[in-house]
């Protein structure tokens, strides 16, 4: 964490919600504040210009990462904007959301000799912006139109990048969308302070400026729409519908009220303005150790919870959650328990608490109840143990292990179907991936529908 | 600490450091606060015969590198535009008040005996420890038959140098212009004309930017910008070519010199007395961060001097000068190497790119069977360019190491390739 990051994260923590209404106010303004001219032109002359650059690789959209941080450091942001895009249409969502730290940042050569990488993300958000914040004609051009449609179930952003790639081929595009607004978890998932000012519908309002891109809204697949019609109504399609479902900790009171999924909670949240308006427990648990849960026990904290007690069942090593995220936990003063695992929901006409069991590895490995047990006091219980796909609606495709079957080229066991994003197996419930699989399946699907 | 204090055309300096003549030697105020901040001596800002001149606005152009540091700098301002009375009577009370700091009076006139003379003595009798002949500046006084006008014309320095030695009995630094073909014509004259030292070089003609969005060159004065004197650590190399040159050659080396061209930091000083200079000027470092550089630069010399065992700058002055040769007198059967030490690699992949693109193929690129990349040299492509030592970002990853060989020296004039050879004794 840079000194910058850390100052705001601090200054966020330590101003609960309802203090005021401004987003400056409210803890939920930008937790890595946007670069200046200057912060662009230091950072961007860190940059050593690698040649196949270890960054690159590392980046699931392979952007040409020191291509465009050269084009900031010679004053051409707006081409150093088109240089991301092109790889990753998405990239002010990805220079936001993306754990760089375990990505590109992690592999640049920097690290090696001064233990401090380039910002990459914060590069790629300052040029990003630069070019949306002016009022330019959409920078890709579409290819002579080919004819064909495309249906695109899920306007996240696997189902948003197939769209735009597809379009850019020459493809109309019709996307279906069960909410009423596009973007998936980007405008429904992530932390709030990640995606300030409303920037997942700027990012979609652009997206959609290389035309030939339908949406409609509040078409659920399996509920509104299905697969049959839509395989006989266009020339293919694709399926980007994320993972609809969440995991059940398997207790008993797990409807009571009180009891919610984490991801409910953050969707809830990221569409309240004021946020001061949402309302939060006293004391609340988070059960995970993921990115989620972090995202929802810090902005717990910063809705004005009292206390708020994470609980991991095993230890820090093992959270999914990158140190970045665990750090942003604890510096917002969220209490974090490892090695323990919930037992039972405690209620007594009210939510009162949870019963932990203490855990750790026997001795092949296996975690496993020490047999003693702790209560944590609470009047919210925030569930992140995972998603998992909603199979009732995806007849027609084979799923293993909770997960659509793809083949390389990204197309399911129902021929002219194609998947991609957290719904399939290769997805890493990153974002930057989803837009990888929705690039990668668009020029699959265009190769697809030129040989067919 | 190692005796910091030398000997320049006679004259006892504190240090080898100087303050160039330019905007910051322009008045007592600014020779003050540089001698109170260490420097040894100034070259007051050019002084020219009453009425005084007129500058415009604005007056410096930039070369930034894309960090924003400043390279080199480019100057349309003439000569002091301050009445010669008052730039005198400020002399007299700073060599007053600073009696162990030199002060050199720099002049310019137009072509004519009678005004050298009279300039020369007047300044003169404010004291000056000598003075200095600005045949240099190649913006706006050349327009009027001054500086580089009189600078590029040999017999002119030699006249104009005779006048003034002719007129006072102080020492004469002539002041060279880099805008000739041959420094060596310059130097000689200066040297005919009874120079005690040359002083170099002077501004480089430049234009140093444009405007782009108003196709003007920089910097702009309403709408028009005019060439200028450009100077800054990019004309390092120049200057210490020019240096090397007089030092080297028979019939300019007795020729003192007072070494002036982008000196920043306490090594190019170094650089430029090995190569010659008996003292140094500098400029632009003070006008980029103030006089208070000069701290790093006394402190930069004496250090580096306590660690060689110097204890005088007498001892390493004009030490480069007999390495310094013609390309004719190099030795063709040395060959080097460069070795890249993996273990201070950071595989950025440049030195492979540009030996790749641009040079010999000579380094290849191989994925680790642990991860990462591995870069070697090819010694039977590699010619020892220097090119991936000089690109490397990492210091001592990339050495330059010589190949072990029997064979004796040979010079191109006897390599059996040149149809032109001379024949071995």
């Amino acid at each position: 964490m840079t000194t910058l990051q850390a100052k705001q994260a601090s200054k966020s923590g330590a101003v609960h919600g309802g203090a005021g209404h401004n987003d400056a106010d409210d803890g939920f303004s930008d937790l890595h504040p946007a670069y200046s001219e200057l912060q662009a032109m230091a950072e961007s002359n860190r940059c050593l210009y690698c040649y196949d650059a270890p960054c690159v690789t590392a980046c699931p959209t392979s952007i040409d990462i020191p291509s465009f941080i050269r084009k900031i450091s010679t004053g051409n942001p707006d081409g150093a904007a088109k240089t991301i895009l092109s790889a990753n249409i998405m990239g002010g969502t990805c220079a936001r959301a993306c754990p760089t730290e375990v990505l590109c940042e992690e592999a640049c050569v920097r690290n090696v000799a001064e233990d401090t990488a380039v910002e990459i993300g914060s590069l790629q958000r300052y040029a990003v912006d630069h070019l949306m914040e002016r009022d330019l004609p959409h920078p890709f051009k579409r290819a002579p139109k080919t004819g064909k449609t495309i249906a695109v179930v899920g306007a996240g952003p696997a189902g948003l990048s197939c769209a735009h790639r597809a379009a850019m081929l020459g493809h109309d595009v019709v996307v279906f969308e069960s909410k009423p607004k596009p973007g998936g978890l980007n405008e429904y998932g992530l932390a709030a302070y990640k995606m300030t000012n409303d920037f997942a519908q700027r990012e979609v309002e652009f997206l959609l400026g290389i035309g030939g891109i339908e949406i409609e809204y509040n078409k659920a697949l399996g509920k509104d729409i299905n697969l049959a019609d839509l395989k006989a109504k266009y020339d293919a399609v694709f399926v980007g519908v994320g993972l609809g479902s969440t995991n059940d900790l398997g207790l008993k009171g797990e409807d009571f009220p009180g009891v919610d999924d984490a991801i409910t909670f953050i969707e809830k949240l990221r569409q309240t303005e004021p946020k001061s308006d949402m309302p939060v427990g006293n004391n609340v648990i988070v059960i995970g150790g993921g990115n989620t849960a972090i995202d929802a026990a810090v902005q717990a904290k910063r809705l004005g919870a009292e206390e708020v007690t994470l609980v991991y069942r095993r230890g820090a090593e093992n959270m999914s959650a990158t140190e970045f995220e665990q750090d942003l936990a604890k510096t917002n003063g969220v209490i974090v328990r490892y090695w323990a695992k919930p037992v039972a929901i405690k209620a007594n006409g009210k939510l009162m608490g949870m019963e932990f069991e203490k855990t750790e590895l026997d001795a092949n490995g296996k975690l496993v109840g020490t047999g003693e047990t702790f209560e944590v006091r609470a009047d919210q219980i925030l569930k992140a143990i995972g998603q998992k796909i909603k199979t009732d609606d995806l007849a027609g495709m084979e799923i293993t292990g909770g997960k659509i079957v793809v083949d390389e080229s990204y197309q399911t066991t129902a021929p002219g179907v194609f998947a991609g994003g957290d719904c399939i197996k290769s997805g890493e419930d990153l974002t930057v991936q989803s837009v990888e699989d929705g690039k990668q399946a668009a020029i699959a699907i265009d190769a697809f529908l030129k040989s067919a | 600490m190692a005796d910091l204090s030398c000997k320049i055309a006679g004259i006892d300096s504190l240090n080898p450091f100087w303050l160039a003549s330019a905007p910051p030697t322009d008045k007592k105020y600014n020779v003050v606060r540089a001698f109170e901040a260490g420097w040894g001596g100034v070259v007051w800002k050019t002084l020219g015969i009453d009425p005084p001149v007129v500058n415009v606005s604005s007056r410096y152009g930039a070369h930034h590198d894309q960090n924003r540091r400043l390279l080199g700098i480019n100057n349309i301002e003439l000569i002091s535009d301050r009445p010669l009375a008052t730039n005198l009577q400020e002399i007299r009370e700073c060599r007053k008040e600073y009696p162990d700091h030199v002060i050199i009076g720099s002049m310019m006139a137009p072509i004519e005996e009678r005004a050298w003379k009279d300039l020369a003595q007047q300044i003169a009798e404010s004291g000056v420890h000598g003075l200095e002949l600005n045949l240099g500046c190649p913006h706006g006084m050349c327009e009027r038959g001054m500086g580089s006008a009189i600078g590029q014309v040999p017999e002119m320095v030699e006249q104009v140098t005779r006048w003034v030695k002719d007129a006072v009995d102080i020492p004469v630094f002539t002041k060279l212009t880099p805008n000739i073909t041959n420094i060596l014509w310059s130097a000689e004259a200066a040297l005919k004309g009874g120079a005690d030292a040359v002083s170099l070089i002077n501004t480089v003609n430049s234009i140093v930017s444009v405007d782009i969005d108003n196709m003007v060159p920089e910097p702009v004065v309403d709408g028009k910008g005019t060439h200028g004197g450009y100077c800054g650590s990019a004309v390092k190399p120049i200057a210490l070519n020019m240096v090397a040159e007089i030092a080297r050659t028979p019939e300019t080396r007795d020729l003192e010199i007072s070494g002036i061209g982008g000196i920043t930091t306490w090594k190019d000083a170094v650089e430029f007395m090995a190569l010659g200079s008996n003292a140094v000027q500098v400029c632009t470092a003070a006008m980029i961060y103030g006089f208070r550089v000069v701290d790093d630069l006394i402190d930069g010399m004496s250090q580096w001097m306590d660690d060689k065992g110097y204890t005088s700058v007498e001892q390493f002055t004009r030490a480069a000068v007999p390495q310094v040769s013609d390309w004719n007198e190099l030795n063709m059967n040395f060959d080097t190497k460069a070795v890249i030490n993996p273990d201070n690699c950071i595989e950025c992949g440049r030195c492979h790119i540009a030996c790749e693109d641009t040079s010999h193929q000579a380094i290849t690129m191989t994925d680790k069977p642990e991860g990462g990349r591995l870069f070697e040299v090819v010694d039977e492509e590699c010619v020892g360019c220097n090119l991936c030592y000089h690109i490397c970002p990492v210091p001592d990853c990339i050495t330059m190491e010589p190949v072990k060989t029997d064979k004796p020296p040979m010079t191109w004039p006897e390599h059996p390739l040149n149809p032109m050879r001379v024949a071995a004794e």
